[in-house]
């Protein structure tokens, strides 16, 4: 068990909702990572990000966690929703809502409550800061 | 290339009523593959894209996918 692998598990587990993405929630350098965010935002949920791209044991060690071979990945209360396409689909039909309800009760609503947080930067989590 | 990830959705997926394979730009890595298998009656939508992750592990783990969509249901 790495340090790293370590921190990406207390990332999922203490972020109600989180999502691994290619960039970070100002911007997402990959479509299928803006399609995640979008669907977050359209449904009006706070959320932090995870930038994969600084250093490729986050994904590697990240996948190895969460049997999900791509990027990207959202998490709800320390479970895989799903990768793009899931949470897509999700928030078309209400289940993504009804899911961040039934895991999150009301606390989910937080539109606009977005930032991104690092697993490779020292102990423990660090916020990156944002305009 | 298509014809690769449709062939071994195929080889998983013996009795899907729909296996489709789009390449988004037509330079053979951006998929969007849709399969549609009564066997994923009852399993959760991260349950059926493992599948069909598993049944794509080679093209994923080689580089020739690099960018994949998925769209699964259990009926047509």
């Amino acid at each position: 068990m790495s340090d790293l692998q370590d921190r990406i598990r207390d990332t999922i587990e203490q972020e109600p909702v989180v999502a691994f993405i290619k960039g970070t929630h100002e911007q997402a350098y990959c479509g299928n990572s803006d399609r995640a965010l979008q669907a977050l935002r359209g449904v009006g949920a706070g959320f932090a990000t995870v930038d994969v791209l600084p250093d490729p044991r986050i994904r590697e060690e990240l996948s190895a966690l969460s049997d999900w071979p791509t990027i990207p990945q959202v998490f709800v209360a320390g479970e895989l929703v799903g990768g793009a396409d899931i949470v897509q689909e999700l928030a078309m039909t209400g289940q993504l809502q009804a899911t961040l309800e039934e895991k999150l009760g009301e606390a989910w609503r937080r539109p606009g409550d977005e930032r991104t947080v690092s697993v490779t930067d020292g102990p423990g989590l660090r916020v990156v800061p944002t305009g | 290339m298509s014809e690769r990830l449709a062939g071994l959705l195929h080889v998983a997926f013996p009795d899907a009523s729909e296996v489709d394979v789009v390449d988004r730009t037509g330079g053979g890595d951006h998929f969007h593959v849709t399969v549609v298998d009564a066997s994923f009656q009852g399993l959760s939508l991260v349950a059926q894209h493992r599948l069909v992750y598993d049944a794509l592990t080679e093209p994923l783990g080689d580089g020739t996918i690099h960018e994949l969509r998925i769209t699964t249901r259990g009926e047509a």
